[in-house]
């Protein structure tokens, strides 16, 4: 099998919070066009190792490439045009915005009229910019029915309904790596089904590879490729969803159930 | 929740749906208002002779003449309603404070002054002291970049006093305690004196920086600004730049700022360096507030109820004018006093029971009659 380059590589990260140790010596490689699940208890770290791919924070060691480019020290703001995109657990859509504006800002780095431009809308490309970004937009509306709320003010939708346009938002990115933390948290069964059915259409026909954390066992081992475990900062299992479920130390430290020793 | 347009109003194409105005009504009443507003120094400019001493005049123009004190009124709307733009996409749109905008009024004015006084024709040196005021406005909006909430309000507070203590030392700029006299725009031909002609210079202005204004809140750089304020780490993920965008509305309150502190400057003709306190910072604050934060429309509400408010208030005066209570509180005496009493008041009580300001009921009026009589 002729391996590609990982399009993620997490090579040795330790992240510290003063004493806390978030994450110790992570590596992982996530391969291109997959789904990827990091699953683990409360406070394992998973949210902190999403953070460090996203720049929100930078690890106290160790590095991450994107498609074999170092991105460790790249600036947050800059990691949208390199092909990262992600949402949040809790939610972090903009709130007094429309659901279209909240997902216009995503298209930002693919659009290039400045304030001038934007003043001069009539007379620059601005208009004709706005116009092409807003058809591609409405594919992403029309892919996760959000039709009827475009209008809406964001912040006064349901929590299922703000989940999903930031998941519009972060696709309108138009990002290679997409990373999903808890993107089902607080929904009902219904909601759940859809969010799962998005998620294996935008990796499958959108392309995108999905590192999603996910607290949802049955959804995880249905959709994920490859699943890592984290506990405690340190990952202590990865590999398919059968293998990972197989494994003692999960069961022990994730699922909590008390193994029967074995003499 | 869902946006209300009137049925028939179907948009056939994403050019449609993106007009600055949300109904093809709202559309049609803002050119109307541009219209009439334009209509209203007709009598004056037409019939000049014939107005009356008190600068009035009869006959069915007459009810159209709003007198010449109307017109300063006016203009005086127009050019605090730019700033208050200003002050608005900087407050309302980005979520930033400053409390040194007069301070930035003030700069507009003595460099639209000064350029004129070395050649430049007035209308350049009105953009032109825009330009500069942006510049200035970018150098003290750089600490915002590290700064939030109270302690950028405290740098701003700062800048407020350094650009006051500049206009009263640097003589050459300003004339120092004599102020600097200028003069009125003119074209080859036409002079802009008087309120009539000056009202036009005035609206000219007023359609422009709002319409800008309005078409940079639908593109790109605008949607940057509000998404800054709304969730600035989840901006930074969508590929913005916080620190450019925070500077650049520094930067774009500070030119209309001096945008209006020239037509300010020309209008008077005369500029002095006591007019651009803090107080009148606090007023431009006020403004943005009554107007509503976050709105363009509102920024000149709010602007045209800072002007009226001290107008009601000498009316109120007036009327009470030897009756008891005048004698009892002095207020023919106290009334400069008042006035700023009643502005303090009406701030507070703005940002209690109607802190979404003007813009939003005059939005809530509106849907009220649009689903009238069934609006329970
Ligand atoms: N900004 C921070 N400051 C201090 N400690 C933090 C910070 N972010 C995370 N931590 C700590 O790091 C550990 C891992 O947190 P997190 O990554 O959010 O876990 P998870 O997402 O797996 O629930 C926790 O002990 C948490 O308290
Ligand atoms: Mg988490």
């Amino acid at each position: 099998m002729a391996e590609e380059a990982p399009i993620l590589s997490i090579a040795g990260v330790s992240l510290r919070f003063g004493g806390v140790r978030a994450l110790t010596d992570v590596s992982v490689d996530v391969r291109r066009g997959e789904i990827f699940s990091v699953i683990g208890p409360n406070g394992a770290g998973k949210t902190s190792l999403i953070n460090c791919v996203s720049g929100r924070y930078r690890p106290t060691e160790g590095r991450i490439l994107l498609s074999g480019q170092d991105i460790t020290h790249m600036r947050t703001n800059r990691r949208a045009a390199a092909g990262i995109g992600r949402t949040f657990q809790n939610l972090a859509i903009f709130s007094h915005m429309t659901v279209l504006d909240n997902i216009m800002v995503g298209r930002h780095h693919l659009m290039r009229s400045g304030f001038l431009g934007g003043m001069a809308y009539w007379f620059g490309g601005a208009e004709q910019e706005e116009i092409a970004h807003r058809r591609e937009v409405e594919e992403i509306i029309d892919f996760l029915e959000i039709q009827h709320i475009r209008k809406a003010v964001a912040g006064q939708l349901s929590y299922g309904l703000r989940k999903r346009v930031e998941l519009a938002r972060a696709m309108a990115l138009k990002p290679q790596l997409i990373l999903l933390d808890e993107p089902m948290a607080g929904m009902n069964l219904e909601e759940k089904e859809d969010m799962a059915r998005y998620i294996l259409d935008l990796n499958e026909e959108w392309g995108m590879t999905v590192v999603m954390i996910e607290h949802d066992m049955g959804v995880v081992m249905d959709i994920s490729h490859r699943v890592m475990v984290l506990d405690f900062g340190q990952k202590i299992a990865e590999g398919t969803p059968e293998i990972v479920m197989a494994n003692e130390h999960v069961r022990r430290a994730y699922l909590g159930e008390a193994v029967e020793p074995t003499e | 929740m869902v946006a209300l347009t009137p049925a028939g109003d179907f948009r056939a194409s994403y050019r449609q749906d993106m007009t600055l105005f949300p109904t093809r009504n709202s559309r049609r009443g803002v050119w109307l208002g541009v219209l009439l507003l334009a209509l209203l120094p007709l009598p004056a400019l037409l019939l000049g002779d014939v107005v009356d001493e008190d600068g009035t005049l009869g006959g069915l123009l007459g009810a159209l003449d709003i007198g010449r004190y109307g017109m300063g009124l006016l203009i005086q709307i127009g050019f605090l309603g730019i700033a208050a733009l200003g002050l608005n996409i900087l407050v309302g749109f980005t979520g930033q404070i400053s409390i040194g905008h007069a301070a930035f009024f003030g700069v507009g004015a003595f460099a639209s002054a000064w350029l004129h006084e070395h050649g430049v024709p007035v209308f350049l040196a009105m953009p032109l002291a825009g330009l500069l005021t942006a510049a200035v406005g970018l150098v003290f909006g750089l600490p915002a970049t590290r700064l939030k909430g109270l302690y950028l309000a405290i740098a701003t507070l700062a800048a407020q006093f350094i650009i006051e203590d500049f206009f009263a030392r640097a003589q050459w700029f300003t004339g120092g305690v004599a102020g600097r006299m200028t003069e009125p725009p003119s074209l080859p031909g036409i002079r802009f004196d008087g309120e009539e002609a000056y009202f036009y210079v005035v609206l000219g202005a007023v359609v422009i920086m709002f319409a800008a204004a309005a078409n940079l809140m639908r593109t790109r750089d605008g949607r940057a600004l509000v998404a800054v304020r709304d969730h600035y780490l989840s901006a930074e993920m969508m590929g913005i730049n916080l620190a450019y965008y925070r500077t650049l509305s520094f930067g774009i309150a500070s030119f209309y700022a001096g945008v209006a502190g020239a037509l300010y400057a020309h209008h008077l003709q005369f500029v002095s360096v006591e007019a651009f306190n803090i107080l009148f910072s606090i007023q431009f604050l006020g403004m943005v507030i009554i107007g509503g934060l976050g709105s363009i429309s509102g920024s000149l509400m709010g602007a045209a109820f800072m002007v009226a408010l001290p107008e009601l208030v000498q009316a109120g005066a007036d009327a009470l004018a030897n009756g008891p209570l005048d004698h009892a509180l002095k207020l023919g005496a106290n009334i400069s006093f008042l006035r700023e009493m009643v502005i303090g008041a009406t701030i507070v009580l703005f940002l209690i029971f109607e802190p979404d300001g003007l813009a939003h009921r005059w939005r809530l009026i509106k849907a009220y009659w649009k689903l009238y009589p069934y609006s329970h």
